[in-house]
């Protein structure tokens, strides 16, 4: 475990207004001891990622059941490259198909969950995530 | 059940030894005694609760309703306060509306889809719009990106309505649309795409959801702040009484309360208030309740424990019934009576082995017809992946059909009425719900709970509680926290919506706005925004403008430019 709280940014990027599940991962991670940043709803990727910036997160944590996934992960993505933020994960869950998680996963987009999912496993990824940060920078930058 | 008269002296005057004594006492002995024997059996380590986290006893005997009294609280279907249904002969008459939720792509796909559903039996249409047509965005707008045709059908002006409705007569179908902020625009549409079909606004039957105010609490599609959002819908009700007396413009919506977690007395409670605001509102502007009342509907969730959602629908016929007639004064029995939709509950099902999916929303089904509805929409085993396929939607159908025909629950109006737990159900909903009226009467009616973030924390913290019960495996969700298949695979297809028809649609609107009457468009315009200013009536102006071929979104921007935005506090 790091010994500073661990920071994520939840957020709800797009139109799509269905936050059940995006407040019931941000009361589970902060009840997990981290510091959970709520964007409210109706973010573009560009607001998001000003956001992430400003609050110095380790984590971007995405909720998107509209199906609007393709369009706005990447463009997260892309706008944190743009920004240098190499060692921040994005992640997130929703009404995503398999194939579009494999697909996202591809372009390096992290974990993404669907409806099922128990909030422990992810917290555990994002757990295991940051403790592996170190080595995974190493790689990747 | 009629309380026996104990008599303490005979006819003779002499007393009489009471061996035998009254049928509640001998009934209570008998229930002491099952206790003491219960007690001793062993139980499941496990939580028996509700699917809403309500303690429930093991057994419901006569005793639990004592203060239930079967003329008055219950009576008979057709008759106030109309527990058992709102009609006489209920589904002997007529089944429910089998009535599938469907919209995807462009209003060309979706045309198709809607011929296939009526070839294939269904009664009725409901129409899915996108995400950027519900918000009131133009498909080209830059919010819209990636989001066109995704989680429904695009509709951007009458051009597309009339696209949509291709074939399909106005006067024949009743139309379900699922549209809330841009309602009243949508209600202009579909009169005016029936004006060209030849069919006047009287001859349509259908609904519109427009229920703001659950918008604000649960599913946060909202375009203004509360109170012009209230007005337009004023002006709905007027202009349907007036002009369109088989629409029903308001749709009361707990659907999507309940998805966004609530209990089901939460979901009973909240959307009832929306109810009586709605009313007030109406009358607070001169409407005669009378009026407009006979034309609200409501809209329920079906989630999975059969009881707990059949008492639900139960409580709230009469609860509605009560209030309308007693703090509301409706004297038209009309009024007076709860008709709603029933959607299975979407948030019930899983994306592990997606094929219980069917069987849950058979579950769920099978609690809506039992609880009496008007129509039915059953979800599709696939949805927690994508927009359903085809096959998946027919499945979802014929589960309907299988219910109607074959179970035999249609023969019987309310079976499960006069069940002692039913009936205790349906009681203690009616009591909590009562509570929770009164609790936000006194934060100042809806609107300022909504301004508070009332609604928004019940919602919250039982969501999480919900999500807790099952992450600590106390509620056992098949496939899910228990009977889990470890490396599953998907084996069933999943719909994918092209991204040309994002393209194709922006192209559409672009060039609809090059080729239509730039000057009519204008003037209607102009019209549209005076009348905002004069707070007159705004569906005569949205309906001008709409034949002019002003898209939603533009009407929308202009009515925002008027009325302004909102934004919630953020609670989680």
């Amino acid at each position: 475990m790091t010994e500073q709280k661990i920071r994520v940014l939840v957020g709800k990027p797009g139109l799509d207004g269905h936050d059940r599940g995006a407040k019931v991962v941000a009361a589970a991670l902060r009840d997990a001891g981290m510091e959970v940043v709520y964007t409210g709803l109706h973010q573009t990727p560009e607001r998001i990622v000003e956001t992430a910036l400003q609050e110095d997160v380790d984590v971007i944590a995405l909720s998107i059941l509209s199906g609007a996934h393709m369009t706005l992960l990447p463009r997260v993505l892309e706008l944190m490259r743009e920004a240098g933020m190499n060692d921040v994960l994005l992640t997130g869950g929703g009404i995503i198909s398999k194939d579009d998680m494999q697909a996202l996963a591809e372009m390096g987009v992290g974990q993404l969950f669907g409806p099922g999912t128990a909030t422990g496993e992810i917290v555990e990824y994002i757990e295991n995530w940051v403790d592996n940060r170190g080595a995974k920078v190493g790689i990747t930058s | 059940m009629t309380p026996t008269v104990r008599k303490d002296r005979g006819d003779d005057g002499r007393p009489i030894v009471q061996e035998a004594s009254t049928r509640e006492e001998r009934m209570a002995a008998r229930v002491a005694a099952w206790r003491d024997r219960w007690d001793r059996q062993s139980k499941r380590d496990i939580d028996f609760t509700s699917t809403s986290s309500m303690e429930v006893a093991p057994i419901y005997t006569p005793l639990d309703l004592a203060d239930n009294d079967p003329v008055d609280d219950i009576g008979v279907p057709g008759e106030y306060p109309y527990t058992r249904g709102v009609y006489d002969s209920m589904y002997r008459t007529r089944l429910w509306t089998m009535r599938q939720f469907a919209g995807f792509a462009t209003a060309e796909e979706t045309n198709e889809r809607y011929h296939f559903l009526l070839d294939h039996g269904q009664t009725g249409l409901s129409v899915a719009f996108d995400l950027p047509t519900l918000m009131g965005y133009d498909s080209d707008h830059p919010m819209s990106e990636g989001e066109v045709g995704v989680c429904g059908v695009a509709i951007d002006s009458l051009a597309d309505m009339e696209t949509l409705f291709r074939g399909i007569p106005l006067d024949q179908v009743s139309t379900s649309m699922t549209i809330n902020g841009p309602a009243i625009i949508f209600l202009a549409l579909y009169v005016a795409v029936a004006e060209e079909q030849g069919v006047p606004p009287d001859k349509l039957r259908g609904t519109l959801q427009t229920d703001i105010l659950k918008e604000y609490i649960a599913q946060k599609e909202w375009l203004f702040p509360p109170e012009p959002h209230l007005k337009i819908i004023v002006d709905m009700m007027a202009w349907c009484a007036d002009h369109a007396p088989k629409w029903h413009p308001i749709s009361i919506s707990g659907y999507h309360i309940r998805e966004a977690g609530s209990t089901a007395v939460q979901e009973l409670a909240f959307t009832l208030a929306d109810g009586f605001t709605y009313v007030e509102e109406g009358i607070r502007a001169g409407l005669d309740v009378d009026h407009f009342a006979p034309r609200l509907s409501f809209f329920w969730n079906a989630h999975n424990d059969i009881f707990e959602e059949v008492a639900k629908y139960r409580a709230a016929r009469r609860i509605w019934a009560r209030h309308m007639k007693e703090r509301y004064g409706a004297k038209e029995p009309r009024s007076l009576l709860m008709r709603f939709h029933t959607q299975t509950a979407g948030c019930s099902l899983t994306e592990q082995q997606p094929e219980n999916n069917i069987v849950r929303t058979a579950i769920q089904a099978l609690a809506g017809v039992m609880g009496g509805t008007q129509s039915l929409h059953t979800n599709s085993m696939d949805e927690t992946y994508a927009l359903p396929t085809e096959k998946a939607v027919k499945i979802a159908l014929r589960t309907q059909q299988v219910i109607a025909y074959e179970s035999g629950v249609a023969n019987v109006i309310d079976p499960l009425g006069g069940s002692y737990y039913v009936e205790a159900l349906t009681d203690r909903m009616e009591t909590e719900a009562e509570t929770y009226f009164r609790q936000i009467e006194g934060l100042g009616g809806v609107v300022a709970g909504i301004e508070e973030g009332f609604f928004q924390r019940e919602l919250a913290s039982a969501a999480s509680r919900y999500q807790e019960e099952i992450d600590a495996r106390r509620r056992v969700i098949v496939g899910v926290n228990e009977f889990i298949e470890q490396d599953e695979r998907l084996e069933i297809p999943i719909l994918r919506i092209d991204p040309r028809y994002e393209r194709e649609q922006c192209d559409r609107v672009k060039e609809l706005r090059a080729k239509r009457d730039n000057a009519k468009y204008q003037t209607a315009m102009a019209e549209l925004r005076q009348a905002i200013q004069d707070e007159r009536n705004l569906m005569q102006p949205v309906l001008d403008a709409v034949r002019s071929y002003a898209t939603v979104g533009e009407i929308v921007e202009l009515m925002r430019d008027e009325y302004g935005t909102w934004r919630e506090p953020s609670i989680f």
